[in-house]
Order: structure tokens, then C-alpha cells, then sequence
């Protein structure tokens, strides 16, 4: 009368085909009336309202909010004796540095597109450096309880150290600016994917530990198979601190070596009081970092889901 | 079912944990000798230390004093002739299943063909039924679907003897009682020596050739050994149906209320 599956058979449960059926031999409502059923067609027509409604919303929130915060900042700077210059005055005197970005007239003289990337070159040299020792350093003492034991009290108080702190003994021992600020971000970067990694490391779980155990997997192929895909968010997370906080750096340390870049392009124009100048590089430097951490996060979002 | 030879040979184990204040005897005096092909299930209450000796067989950790000796080779640390199926399936999750039995099947036939080793890895895989989500990963397939390919990378390394740590203790009732009847179908068919641990009184009589029963914790031993004796092939309802099985359950059930009583609350 009824199939029996294999399943079935063993728990002895008849195996039915339609609720039409089940209606039938208990005589109770399987199937909701059919008046009362939505349409597809209302299904689909609160859908994309419900749609469209987060689609405004999504987009008109971040303007009012920002518009209301550029309101805020013309109101307070309307005041005289405010020497923060409104948004207004901002663009209009400096509008030279913002419709050029990458004019070049000479060592004091260049577009802020420029300086940025300058500034960028040298954050990309001081973070990859970090990366390479961070991740590498990160895992031996994660492997290792006795390194562990043995660096850890020397990296906690050295992780401490604010960045601008190793500046003089950076421009002591390198004497010259580039080489000095690269490794203030490269200290800097450091210590968050250091720390990340050692603790990924350490946490991976020991099924998959045993796992590699059993199934003789060692070096070369341990690592990429087992120790690399289980510590990968744990480092990536280490990789995004980093990058803000040497993107922070480079502005500070720049203001103090000079040369070139963005820092040191905010501070000469303290000097010679060009303020809206400076309110314009701030900004554009709070955008740089935006869209470094963006890029960080959007890197972990594609490697890291196929660890996971 | 016992042949008396001494194929997986457990002597005179101990094993004890930590130092000092921290320390704990959780074995004393394990001796326990099985049977080529034979299926033997250990049962206890929690924390007895059914899992450190199914560990220590496995050669992931080391007796405190005494020795394991599997077909004639004193075990010195893990390999793929101890295959080992985890109660949480540890598949690794960016793998998918074919890439999870790979690893076993590379570690056997490490000059092999690659050709030669996805065959076999599939041969594998379709042994439990899953050929149809061979390219899927874990995080896309049900409990009992990850164990199945934690059972099908186990045999893929053709084990001298395969350990099972509670395998379906994390499935649902309907689908541990599908695991138990694929894994006697496939054990049926390539017979391995198997040590399983497991809580499932029934899964037990339904299993194995022989039950242990451990005492608790600390310095658990092994209490009782039942043979089971209901004749093979088996199906669940000759098995139940055997003028035997109300008898053997009994005897279980009791000796876990007796012990019961002694496991603090």
C-alpha cells in the first residue's frame, strides 16, 4: 500500500508521498486553504518595496549625516575667533591643491596626490617587511611554548613603545629620513600581526593537529594543508590592525623627518600658516586610510571564507 | 568469533596525566588482547578514559608505563595503519570531501599516480555513499554526511585497525541508526579490526563481537568483558529478535546504573 524505504523499513514509519495522503488517512489539515494563499505577484511586490525602502535608506542616511556634520563644522568656524577655516573658505582657497593633485614644481612644491603617494610608498615598504617577520616570528613562537616563553616578556613592553618614540633612535642609526620612517611603520606594523599569528597558530584545533599526525603531514605540506588555512583569521585580523596603525604612523613620523609626503606636507604648511591647506590634506589623509583598511578587509573576505 | 590471537595487544597500561597537585592517574592496569577482524566496542561513563586508550592505541599519546602492540609492532607514535574517525568528524573545512580522503589516500601511495590516487579516493567515497557530493565542502553537508567521509578517509589508508571515538554520538537517533547499518555493511565486506567507543547500549550489542566495560575514573580499569556471541551477518531485527539480546541488555544496563551510583554528581 505504502513504499517502504530502506530507512523506514528499520524505524517502522510508512513512508508517504503527498499531504494529500496524510489528509486523508487522519483526516486532518495538512494543506492551508487555497483562498488564503498569497499570490506570488503580492509575494514579489512586498519584496521589492522592502527592497527599494533599505536602498533609499542605505543612501540617504550617510548624506544627511554627513551633511548635518559640514553644517556643524561651517557653523563652528563661522565664529571670528575660530582659526579653523570653514568647508566653504576651505575649497575655495585651496582649490589649486584640489584640482591638481599631481603637479610637480620642484622639491617644496608638488601636488597633494604626490605626496600621498610617496607616503604610501613608504607605508607599503614598512608593512610588507612587518608582514614577512610578523608572520614568520609569529609562527615559530607559536609553535614553540619555550621560544614563547622566552620572547614574550621582551615583545609585550617593546609592543608598547608609541611608534614616534622609535623615531630618534631610527633617524640615529639610519641618519636619514626614508629609512627611518620605513622602519617606524615597519616597528609599528609589526607588533599586531606578531601577536595575531602566534595565537592563531596556537589555537588550532587539536583534531586537525592530530589529524596531521596521523596522516604524516609535515613540513612544507603541514603548513599550507593544516597551520596556514587554521591561522588564517587570526592573522588577516592582525593584518587590519596594522595597516591603520601604520598609516597613523607615516603622518606622524613624516611631520618630523621631512622630505616628502604627507606629513611632512601638513606640518610645512603649519609652518608657513596655510590653514586651509592643511584641513584639505586631512582629509584626504582620513580617505587614504579609509580605502587601505577597506582593501585589507576586502582581501580577508575572499581568502579567508575558503579557510573557513 | 575470538580466535585467541593477540592481533591489537594492550599489556599492562597505565597512564597518568600532569605533575604534582595537577596530576591525575586516569588508567591503571589495562590489559586487553583482540582478535584480528574483530569488532570490539568500549563502554563507560563519562570521563572513565575510554578515549585515552582508544588515544593511546592510536599511538597520540604515550603509557606511563606498560606497552601496545599491534600485529607484532610495539606502537611508538601515530600512523595511517591506526586510522582514527573522530567524534567531531575533524574534516578540515577548506578542504572538500574528495581533497579530505586525498589526504589519507596521498599519505599511502605517496608515488602513485595522480590519476591513480583520485581513483581511489573515489572508490572511497562511493563506498559510503557519498560520490554525489564529492566536490562539496564540510561547512555544505549534514553531521552525518561528514562522518560518513570521516569513515570512508579511515578506510581509505586500508588500517590495520580503525578507532572510532563515539563516531555518531553527535548525530540525531534516525541517523546513527543509518551510520551503524552502512558501517557494518561496509565493515562486513573488508573486515578491520575495530575499536569503537561508544555510550548506544544497543549500537554496542548491535556492533560488536565483544563489549568492555571500564570502571570510572581515576584509575579506571576494565571491569567486564561480554561476549556478545549473536551470530553474522546481522540485521536489527534479528538482532533484537535473539533470545540473547533482552539478556545482554540487561547486563549492560545494570552495570551502568551499578557504576552510576559512584560517579560524582
Amino acid at each position: 500500500m505504502h513504499t517502504l524505504t530502506k530507512e523506514s523499513r528499520m524505524l517502522k514509519i510508512p513512508d508517504f508521498e503527498k499531504p494529500e495522503q496524510q489528509e486523508k488517512q487522519y483526516g486532518i489539515h495538512m494543506l492551508p486553504k487555497e483562498s488564503s494563499m498569497l499570490t506570488f505577484t503580492e509575494i514579489e511586490n512586498s519584496d521589492q518595496k522592502e527592497r527599494q525602502r533599505k536602498r533609499i535608506l542605505n543612501i540617504l542616511l550617510p548624506i544627511f549625516g554627513t551633511v548635518v556634520f559640514v553644517l556643524l563644522w561651517a557653523l563652528y568656524s563661522s565664529n571670528p575667533s575660530v582659526t579653523l577655516p570653514g568647508p566653504f573658505a576651505t575649497i575655495d582657497e585651496s582649490w589649486e591643491y584640489i584640482a591638481h593633485p599631481f603637479f610637480d614644481n620642484g622639491p617644496n612644491d608638488k601636488g597633494l596626490g604626490l605626496h600621498i603617494l610617496y607616503s604610501l610608498q613608504r607605508v607599503g615598504m614598512g608593512y610588507l617587511l612587518a608582514v614577512f617577520l610578523g608572520v614568520g616570528v609569529g609562527i615559530i613562537i607559536g609553535k614553540s611554548a619555550l621560544m614563547y616563553k622566552a620572547v614574550d616578556p621582551i615583545f609585550q613592553i617593546l609592543r608598547t613603545i608609541p611608534p614616534l618614540a622609535w623615531l630618534p633612535i631610527s633617524l640615529a642609526t639610519f641618519n636619514e629620513a626614508q629609512p627611518s620612517a620605513i622602519f617606524v611603520i615597519f616597528i609599528t606594523a609589526l607588533w599586531p600581526i606578531l601577536i595575531n599569528t602566534a595565537t592563531g597558530v596556537q589555537q588550532i584545533p587539536k583534531d586537525y593537529e592530530n589529524v596531521a599526525k596521523i596522516y604524516q603531514l609535515k613540513g612544507l605540506k603541514y603548513f599550507w594543508v593544516i597551520l596556514l588555512p587554521a591561522a588564517a583569521p587570526y592573522i588577516f585580523t592582525g593584518l587590519r590592525i596594522s595597516i591603520g596603525m601604520a598609516w597613523l604612523a607615516i603622518v606622524a613620523a613624516e611631520m618630523l623627518t621631512g622630505g616628502v609626503g604627507i606629513g611632512f606636507f601638513i606640518w610645512d604648511s603649519w609652518n608657513s600658516s596655510r590653514m586651509t591647506d592643511i584641513v584639505i590634506s586631512v582629509v584626504y589623509v582620513g580617505f587614504v586610510g579609509f580605502a587601505l583598511d577597506k582593501f585589507v578587509e576586502m582581501l580577508s573576505k575572499r581568502i579567508v571564507p575558503i579557510t573557513d | 568469533m575470538t580466535t585467541g590471537k593477540k592481533f591489537v595487544d594492550i599489556s599492562q597500561v597505565h597512564k597518568v596525566f600532569g605533575s604534582g597537585t595537577s596530576r591525575y592517574y586516569a588508567l591503571a592496569d589495562i590489559n586487553l588482547k583482540i582478535a584480528e577482524r574483530e569488532f570490539v566496542t568500549l563502554i563507560g561513563h563519562s570521563g572513565c578514559g575510554k578515549s585515552t586508550v582508544l588515544n593511546l592505541v592510536a599511538g597520540l599519546i604515550k603509557p606511563s608505563s606498560g606497552g601496545i602492540i599491534v600485529n607484532e609492532k610495539e606502537v611508538v607514535g601515530p600512523g595511517m595503519d591506526r586510522a582514527v574517525v573522530f567524534q567531531s568528524h575533524s574534516l578540515l573545512p577548506w578542504l572538500n570531501v574528495e581533497q579530505n580522503v586525498r589526504l589519507a589516500v596521498d599519505c599511502v601511495y605517496p608515488k602513485e599516480s595522480k590519476a591513480f590516487r583520485i581513483e581511489k579516493a573515489r572508490h572511497y567515497i562511493n563506498m559510503v555513499h557519498m560520490g554525489a557530493h564529492i566536490s562539496k565542502k564540510p561547512s555544505e553537508i549534514s553531521g552525518g554526511m561528514k562522518q560518513r567521509v570521516g569513515i570512508a578517509r579511515a578506510f581509505a589508508t586500508d588500517p590495520m585497525v580503525l578507532l572510532m571515538d563515539e563516531p555518531f554520538g553527535a548525530l540525531d537517533a534516525l541517523t546513527r541508526g543509518n551510520m551503524q547499518d552502512e558501517l557494518l555493511n561496509i565493515w562486513e565486506n573488508d573486515r578491520k579490526t575495530v575499536m569503537m567507543i561508544t555510550h548506544d547500549v544497543d549500537e554496542a550489542i548491535f556492533l560488536s563481537d565483544r563489549i568492555v566495560l571500564m570502571s570510572n575514573g581515576p584509575m579506571a580499569t576494565i571491569a567486564k568483558i561480554v561476549d556478545v556471541n549473536l551470530p553474522r551477518p546481522r540485521t536489527r531485527e534479528t538482532v533484537i529478535e535473539h533470545p540473547r539480546y533482552i539478556d545482554l541488555r540487561k547486563e549492560l544496563v545494570h552495570y551502568l546504573i551499578e557504576t552510576g551510583h559512584h560517579v560524582a554528581a
